[in-house]
């Protein structure tokens, strides 16, 4: 593939400042706004990082409390992901379900967050239990909120409880407030309600990105799969725009406390907030990662131009692209979506960093939609990306190949608040089914679910924001599905079972896995579901031959899960670790790892919180979270070998036509890899050769990942691994094991 | 737009001058002992030549900047506003000149402000303010 150049030339002429405003109702809506509770606090800065206190609030009977961060927590949990577990820990029991009033949503934005000198230093953590899979997910978001909370004050915020009014929690972290308010009119769905909000607490135009709003839609309410939208002031555009908090459906957890908003107000950001250790490595460090982004973007991923569509193409030509439920690896139409047509469709001359600091800038935007459809219809929006996940989910896993309707699919699952990915897996899945006459019209209540039929696929979303028909059923995601059409018989449970792409409850996000069992592991063999963000080992394995054996594959499966586990530790963004690289980087040892990032980040963290730290300390500081959440699992029913199978479709072809569009491979396999000659075989047989193999193969691979990572072959850590860790500090996490051991 | 030049037909790069441009620069300009944190840099070649980091107002470090800390002033020359400025280092990165400077003991880095108050001590007339025409908006 040849690499593609930017041409300025060709970027679409649309004023980015030019959109619908929702601020007509602003003072009405402010004064139906009725003081629940208030207290003062102590507003404070980090020390090192840390503000040394999180917040906890529960919204059912209005406790406000500060709690103390331990030196334990920073040594075990470090902070983010690892702050959001063991809070959730401490919160629930076995039984607790994600709509139980002590289930709790837990922000954290971890130690090296809102750093402003690195590329991706403003994430916020977020972990709850999840209606879709009653574990505990957790979701690495960017926008303002995680920074601008702790430099309120607080490295965390606990929520539980319910409330029986809609609620907004504001935390005042300039004047050292804390208020509950009860928000009986406020907007529902986020464009106009973070909107609304953003100017109703900011205390002028100057104060507008000191503000920030966690809030999610109308189809969070109504489905499992609401997700969190994070505020943050785009001051070019003059609007506020979002990152989402996706997977899970913690925006339903978040809709069933009725809480209708979290916003914070921070306090003016400046360079050296977090009150570092060592400053001076830190700016050293900043610089030269801005500068490999300036030299090197251009000629490697133009995350800058394209934000993370570039691979739309790449994932195509490598015939590793979903297309119709993961059935194929690549469509015809998809350069009508790939990243030549976004960069022209973005907006180019802005700034979009989801915190400041962010040289790689990938939060694109596409200004000037006007809707066709919705309770928006008309209205002119601008929608955040399209980010790969959104092309490929929403656009060619559903054969939604018109760039405009792509864009209005991924803007209403954003302000309806529900998760694109898990929105384009299941919607794929329900047009397969609707393809194979497990679904027809009369099931879906009208709907015509064929491949592409983008008003259909729009008004099942518009439906799951309404609450109404079949769009009610589909927002209980896959596995819910699958569990229903085999109840009413609706087609044969084991094509259900083998087409619908979902583990431990969670969707699986859009990478093709059939061609590498590396990537099988990366999805299945998860802690929260099957999400790219723990391992993407596709082109390591299947592209680059990397990992030739099942050891080398086990270790990719111990070593990338433990890694990126760290970002969400410390409020990192992943993408800045390899979505560009120095340009000697190929000639260094070990260079998928990208070792120069990976001593910027232990140089960044040590600079940060004084606490000298070298890789594999780095390691290891993840790997007590990582077996922390695998227990935790085990705790909540989940967790076991049992519960990391994978569905066949992630595996190999389910289907006569899967197999006959790629033979040349499949038969060719069954030459190499299983020393049969498929000549004067069926098509089924062939298949069920594959099948043999296949799964064989990924049992024998989680033999080896388990075994690598310290667990016995049922998928437990063993006691000589939670003491190699410290974690049998914690008989509560020994207690879990010994009963499976 | 004001933009500073230098004519190294004048200038020997420091052999025979104290770099009176970088001192005057930084004790006039920003207000410490130091010339190393002068927006200007004369540097010399062993070859006999040179090379300066000069700040030519080319605007980059503007589109780049996250918080609107960097603006042109009426006479198109780029400020920076201390106030608004998060001290992200993003100018410094994408200047191609690398004239954007950071004194350590600062968070907030500086610039050229065409000012010429380097313009008048060099004992060459090596240097100059010219007026030219702002360059049109880069993508960056
Ligand atoms: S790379 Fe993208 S997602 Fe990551 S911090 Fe930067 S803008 Fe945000
Ligand atoms: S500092 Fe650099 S980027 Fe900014 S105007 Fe001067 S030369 Fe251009
Ligand atoms: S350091 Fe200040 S002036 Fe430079 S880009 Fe960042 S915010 Fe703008
Ligand atoms: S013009 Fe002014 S700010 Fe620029 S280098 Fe000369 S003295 Fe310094």
């Amino acid at each position: 593939m040849s690499q593609l150049v930017f041409d300025p030339s060709k970027v679409m002429d649309i004023d980015y400042t030019q959109r619908t405003e929702y601020l007509d109702g602003l003072e009405a809506i402010k004064a139906a706004h009725k003081v629940l509770k208030e207290i003062t606090y102590t507003p404070s800065l980090p020390d090192k990082g840390y503000t040394n206190r999180t917040l906890y609030v529960n919204v059912g009977t209005h406790e406000i409390t500060e709690k103390p961060v331990t030196q334990q927590m920073k040594d075990v949990f470090i902070g983010g992901r690892g702050f959001g577990l063991y809070h959730l820990w401490n919160a629930v029991k076995s039984t607790t379900r994600w709509n139980d009033p002590e289930n709790e949503i837990i922000i954290s934005p971890g130690p090296v967050a809102g750093m402003t000198q690195y590329a991706g230093t403003g994430k916020s953590l977020v972990v709850s239990l999840s209606p879709q899979t009653d574990i505990p997910i957790d979701s690495n978001v960017g926008g303002f909120y995680g920074p601008l909370l702790k430099f309120s004050g607080f490295d965390a915020l606990e929520l539980q409880g319910k409330s029986d009014k809609d609620i907004i929690l504001f935390i005042d972290g300039v004047k050292g407030i804390i208020r509950i308010e009860e928000a009986p009119t406020d907007p529902v769905d986020s464009h106009v309600l973070a909107e609304v909000l953003t100017h109703m607490y900011a205390e002028n135009e100057k104060d507008l990105p000191n503000i920030s709003v966690v809030s999610t839609g109308a189809a969070a309410e109504h489905s499992l799969i609401g997700m969190l939208n994070f505020s943050f002031y785009d001051r070019r555009r003059k609007c506020v725009r979002f990152k989402q908090a996706g997977r899970g459906g913690i925006g339903t957890v978040f809709r069933d406390k009725r809480i209708r908003a979290l916003v914070v107000r921070g306090p003016k950001v400046a360079g050296d907030l977090n009150h570092p250790a060592d400053p001076e490595t830190i700016a050293k460090t900043g610089i030269k990662f801005h500068k490999e982004m300036r030299e090197n973007d251009g000629t490697q991923c133009m995350m800058r131009r394209n934000g993370t569509a570039h691979i739309v193409e790449i994932m195509d030509a490598y015939d590793l692209l979903p297309v119709h439920n993961f059935q194929y690896g690549s469509h015809p139409d998809v350069h009508k979506i790939d990243s030549s047509y976004w960069q022209q469709r973005c907006t180019q001359h802005t700034v979009d960093g989801c915190w400041y600091g962010c040289s790689m800038a990938c939060a694109k935007g596409a200004d000037g939609l006007v809707l066709k459809t919705g309770p928006y219809k008309g209205d002119m929006v601008t929608v955040d990306g399209p980010e790969y996940e959104n092309a490929a989910g929403l656009g060619s896993n559903c054969g939604v190949f018109d760039p405009d309707y792509l864009l209005e699919l991924n803007f209403y699952c954003d302000t309806y608040g529900i998760c694109t990915i898990t929105y384009g897996t299941l919607t794929a899945f329900v047009m397969e089914c609707y393809q194979r006459g497990i679904l027809n019209k009369e099931r879906t209540g009208g709907l015509e679910m064929t491949w592409g039929n983008a008003e259909a696929d729009l008004e099942m979303m518009h439906q799951m924001a309404r609450g109404e028909g079949f769009g009610k059923i589909a927002g209980l995601g896959v596995k819910k599905m699958k569990e229903h059409f085999i109840k009413q018989g609706w087609g044969d449970p084991q094509l259900i079972n083998d087409i619908g792409m979902e583990n431990k409850g969670l969707e699986y996000s859009q990478y093709m896995s059939k061609e590498s069992l590396a990537q099988q592991g990366g999805y299945a063999l998860t802690n929260k579901g099957p999400q790219h963000d723990e391992a993407w080992l596709i082109f390591m394995d299947m592209v680059n031959k990397q990992l030739p054996t099942f050891e080398d594959k086990a270790e990719a499966l111990y070593y990338f899960p433990l890694f990126r586990t760290w970002f969400g530790l410390n409020g990192f963004c992943k993408l800045p670790w390899n979505d560009v690289v120095p340009a000697d980087n190929s000639s260094q040892p070990e260079a998928h790892k990208v070792p120069e990032h990976v001593q910027n980040y232990v140089d960044l963290f040590s600079a940060t919180t004084g606490v000298k730290i070298d890789k594999e300390e780095l390691i290891l500081q993840s790997a007590k979270v990582y077996n922390f959440q695998r227990v935790f699992n085990i705790r909540m029913g989940k967790g076991l070998r049992l519960h990391d199978a994978a569905p066949y479709r992630s595996l190999g072809p389910v289907t006569k036509e899967e197999y006959e569009s790629r033979a040349e491979r499949y038969d060719q396999q069954i030459i190499t890899e299983m020393g049969l000659d498929p000549a004067g075989k069926t098509t089924e047989e062939k298949m069920a050769l594959h099948r043999q193999w296949r799964t064989d193969r990924f049992s024998k691979l989680m033999d080896s990942v388990y075994t690598r990572r310290g667990w016995t072959l049922d998928g437990v850590p063993t006691l000589a691994r939670l003491e190699e860790l410290g974690l049998d500090a914690f008989p509560e996490v020994v207690d879990v094991v010994k009963q499976h051991l | 737009m004001k933009q500073l030049v230098i004519d190294f037909q004048k200038c020997d790069a420091g052999r025979n001058c104290n770099h009176e441009c970088e001192m005057e620069c930084a004790i006039k300009v920003f207000k410490v002992d130091d010339p190393a944190q002068a927006a200007l840099q004369i540097k010399a070649y062993e070859d006999g030549g040179g090379k300066a980091i000069l700040c030519d107002q080319c605007g980059d470090c503007v589109v780049v900047c996250p918080s609107e800390a960097l603006k042109r002033n009426k006479l198109g020359v780029v400020m920076i506003d201390k106030q608004l400025c998060v001290g992200c280092y993003m100018c410094i990165g994408f200047c191609e000149k690398d004239a954007f400077m950071r004194n350590p003991d600062w968070i907030v880095p500086h610039k050229c402000t065409s000012c010429g108050i380097c313009v008048k001590v060099c004992p060459h007339g090596a240097l100059s303010i010219v007026d030219v025409s702002e360059p049109a908006v880069r993508i960056i």
